[in-house]
């Protein structure tokens, strides 16, 4: 079976600095691979790169087997590839429904449909609550983005995602910035996904990564020094030192 | 086309070229670096030939003008900027649009009520009111001559400024990270307000310069600004070479265009020529960023 | 990214079906003053909120600031007054067409031929981001209106003069009042059309991506086409606007289609609230009233008209639609979210 997500030798430069070196990678279906690394290490950028907002220098990006590194990042959303930002990136005006069911009408081809009012069909809004309830922001269905706490909005990067009716989900440090209770209500959250989406995270919280990932890489400056399970990645020792030494 | 009146044409253009870079660069610099649209700085331009008008006026001296032109459009814009302007550079590009469209009415109107309907003129001191032969037995206008000069010099040493003295590495520092240049020690508004005086004076100028060729009146730097934004444009916005070139360009084909064809037919050679480069190159020529 | 101001649908169709009921009393306030300036002024005010409205669905919805909105409204405006020209002169337009004074025809095709220039400036104008946008927008505003000059023989610089006189369905339309109501009709068909198109699928990508086009493309929606489509229906509905102006007054001229009449639009649409069908109403309103008002007690009225935009500008960030937020106690629209 192909790999969902398959990334040979990428390399992005920003002026002097490698953002990604080389980096190889791949996600099986059903599979949770995490990527832990440094502050800067380039996380971010690779995720960029796989969603498409980010062009690489060099190298090649396969979705289910199809090259898609020239394709643009709106095609890739409707290939399968859902991304959650870092940095909650909202509309400050839309509810938590409507942001779900944009996510919702984006897959269901275009949106040349002038006349039927967006926010009473159901064909957008059933599917939508479904990602909303499963991002656990039920209660907060109705609310403007502008109003959620930090928490909430991480919550609301998740639901778009899922919203998307994803093959693969690119999920940024999704409990970034979260007080230790909303952070461990996640966790079981990704948990309860893991196997029903193929999924990339990148998180800082070693605790979660290594109860939840299938298999992890480390990224230091660009390059991924190892790729393994749980046991090898904390028992390698080049990793120890590059990484978990002073993590 | 005769080649004495295609040279003469292609002067004409150059000279046309010049001035709507004195206007383009201030336009581009604010654009570039603050993200602001100032669509009141075809008012500078206009202020600095009534101000000039009025001081030969009253002196004699076309010296005096240029001074009393160049100072008056410096100190309208740094008011206007210290007073409005500068709230607006955080605000929606609408309310920057909002903003200065009403200032122009503001302006406009308040020229109309101090110096009334009927245009003002502005004469050339006699050495500049011959002409010189460029080819033999071909004469063109001393004074038009001296502005293409005076324009080429002024954009040599904005380029100067721009890439070689400190002031102009502020201005690029705060064209690409305002709150590293802040931390750097580099007082942001106060070289904004700088810069965007400087912008004032270089539109004052081309408005004085423009005066003695054309009438000082109200409105007249609606059209300038315009096709100053095309020349921002093309140039790409926040790169001075690129306006340079871009205004060079935009007066050549404007001058040409109303030769070879009719008033109105040559004045949307410009626009066309515009749309089709931007067809090709969505950020202009010479796009700097992004 | 476009302008960051919000864009809620903040209000409910019903403000505009209630300016627009009050409106429809003018032609009898008209009557009853005795004064047939009234309704000259109701039908100006009409037909520039048919403007203004079409322009908020780019403007507001879309968060886009087009500085072209005049110079479609010409358009719309020489395509009535040409047609009407060639019928009245006997000279084929094209393929032994003689042109046309009948409303019934010349509406819609001004409608349509103001919607293809829309759609060509649009095609080259919006390939770039907002500020961009903006003086591209502005400078295709000037080229139409050289274009206009460049028209000879439809009057060039003096503007062209609609000697016979129009029918709709063939009945004489030249009564104020039925063409009253013939405008009025027009801005209620305008004002349900915008509010079902800012409602839609497609507002909501319009909205979605005026305040964020990273979150749109990141789903699976590139703006462009949406956006290109709501700048052409935009002009086409300038169009129709300049089309009854032409009607109303029988002449249309290049000084309709002047770059500043583009900005008095922006004008009317941002003073009375981006966003919403009614805003744009109640600016042109505002605007062609303070216009007249002022410019019958002074000579120079601009100048007291600025400092009020001005302002309104500083003061009230939503426009006059603030007052009723701020009177409501609502929060006041923001950025898109980054936390
Ligand atoms: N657009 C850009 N231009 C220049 N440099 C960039 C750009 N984007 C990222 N970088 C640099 O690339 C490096 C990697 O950044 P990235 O955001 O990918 O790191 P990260 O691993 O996600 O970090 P964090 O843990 O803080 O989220 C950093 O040094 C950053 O400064
Ligand atoms: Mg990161």
């Amino acid at each position: 079976m192909t790999d969902v997500l398959e990334v040979r030798n990428l390399y992005k430069r920003y002026g002097g600095l490698v953002a990604t070196n080389g980096v190889n990678l791949s996600v099986r279906p059903g599979e949770m691979h995490a990527i832990i690394g440094p502050n800067g290490a380039g996380k971010t950028t690779l995720i960029s790169q796989l969603q498409g907002m980010v062009r690489p220098d060099a190298g090649e990006i396969f979705i289910d087997g199809v090259n898609v590194t020239a394709t643009p990042a709106h095609q890739r959303a409707g290939l399968g590839v859902a991304r959650s930002f870092q940095i909650a990136s909202l509309i400050p005006d839309f509810s938590v429904l409507d942001h779900a069911a944009f996510a919702v009408q984006a897959q269901l081809g275009h949106s040349f449909r002038f006349w039927r009012r967006a926010d009473r069909e159901e064909i957008l809004l059933a599917p939508a609550r479904e990602a909303v309830e499963a991002a656990g922001l039920g209660a907060r269905m109705h609310s403007p983005a502008r109003d959620l706490s930090h928490g909430e909005r991480r919550q609301l990067e998740l639901a778009i995602a899922l919203a998307q009716r994803p093959k693969i989900l690119l999920l940024d440090e999704p409990m970034a910035g979260m007080g230790k209770q909303d952070g461990q209500r996640m966790t079981q959250r990704l948990a309860d996904l893991k196997g029903r989406y193929s999924m990339l995270l990148i998180e800082h919280d070693m605790a979660a990564v290594f109860s939840l990932a299938d298999r992890l890489s480390v990224l230091v400056s660009g390059a991924i020094i190892k790729t393994g399970t749980a046991d090898e990645i904390r028992n390698d020792p080049q990793v120890r030192a590059a990484y978990l030494g002073h993590g | 086309m005769t080649l004495s009146l295609f040279l003469e044409q292609l002067l004409n253009g150059v000279q046309l070229g010049v001035m709507l870079f004195l206007m383009a660069s201030g336009l581009t610099l604010v654009f570039g670096i603050m993200n602001f649209i100032n669509l009141a700085h075809g008012s500078l331009y206009m202020a600095g030939a009534f101000a000039a008008a009025v001081a030969q006026q009253a002196t004699g001296s076309f010296v005096l003008a240029i001074v009393a032109g160049v100072v008056a459009a410096a100190l309208l814009g740094i008011v206007l900027e210290r007073a409005i302007l500068q709230r607006f550079y955080t605000r929606s590009h609408l309310d920057q649009v909002l903003a200065t469209f009403a200032i122009i009415l503001i302006l406009n109107e308040t020229t109309r009520m101090i110096f009334g309907p009927s245009p003002l003129r502005m004469s050339l001191p006699h050495a500049l009111s011959g002409s010189v032969p460029i080819l033999p037995g071909v004469p063109y206008p001393t004074y038009r001559l001296v502005v293409l000069l005076a324009g080429l010099v002024v954009a040599g040493l904005l380029y100067l400024v721009i890439m070689r003295t400190r002031m102009g590495m502020w201005v690029r520092a705060g064209a690409s990270d305002r709150t590293t240049a802040s931390s750097m020690g580099v007082n942001v508004p106060v070289v904004f307000s700088g810069l965007f005086g400087m912008g004032a004076a270089l539109a004052g100028l081309a408005g004085i310069l423009a005066a003695p060729i054309l009438s000082v009146q109200v409105g007249m730097g609606e059209p300038v600004l315009i096709l100053a934004l095309v020349v921002t444009v093309l140039g790409g916005v926040g790169s001075i070479r690129g306006a340079f070139f871009a205004a060079l360009l935009v007066g050549v084909v404007d001058t040409f265009g109303r030769v070879l064809l009719t008033p109105a037919l040559g004045s949307m050679a410009i626009f066309v020529t515009m749309a089709i480069i931007l067809a090709f190159r969505p950020r202009g020529m010479f796009a700097t960023h992004g | 990214m476009a302008d960051g101001a919000s864009r809620p649908i903040r209000a409910a169709l019903w403000p505009a079906l209630v300016l627009i009921a009050l409106l429809a009393l003018a032609p009898a306030l008209s009557i009853w003053l005795d004064d047939p300036f009234t309704v000259k002024i109701a039908t100006r005010i009409v037909i520039f909120a048919i403007g203004a409205v079409a322009l908020d669905l780019t403007l507001g919805y879309a968060g886009l600031v087009s500085l072209c909105q005049a110079a479609f409204f010409g358009v719309g405006g020489y395509v009535v007054g040409i047609l009407a020209w060639h019928q009245a002169n006997s000279e084929a337009v094209l393929a032994g067409w003689m042109g046309s004074s009948e409303l019934a025809l010349t509406l819609p095709l001004a409608f349509l031929v103001a919607g293809l220039f829309a759609a060509a400036v649009g095609a080259v104008s919006l390939r770039t981001g907002g500020p961009y946008f903006i003086m591209i927008t502005l400078a295709f505003n000037q080229m139409l209106y050289y274009g206009a000059v460049a028209l000879q023989k439809y009057g060039g610089d003096d503007g062209l003069q609609i000697i016979n006189p129009l029918t709709l369905f063939g009945y004489d339309i030249s009564n104020r009042y039925k063409f009253f109501y013939l405008a009025l009709t027009m801005l209620l068909a305008t004002v349900l059309l915008i509010d079902r198109l800012a409602r839609s699928r497609f507002g909501v990508v319009l909205r979605a991506a005026a305040v964020n086009e990273t979150r749109a493309i990141a789903v699976g929606v590139a703006p462009w086409p949406y956006r290109l489509v709501a700048f052409a229906i935009t002009g086409a509905l300038a169009g129709l606007a300049g089309a009854l102006l032409a009607a109303s007054q029988q002449f249309i001229s290049p000084a309709d289609m002047a770059w500043d009449r583009s900005g008095d639009f922006v004008v009317m649409t941002a003073l009375g609230g981006v966003a919403t069908v009614w805003g744009p109403i109640i600016g042109a309103a505002a605007f062609i009233f303070t216009e007249l008002s002022l410019s019958s007690y002074m000579q120079h009225w601009q100048l007291p008209f600025g400092l009020i935009i001005l302002a309104i500008v500083l003061l009230l960030r939503g426009g006059l639609a603030q007052l009723v937020d701020l009177a409501r106690g609502a929060k006041k629209g923001g950025e898109a979210v980054h936390d």
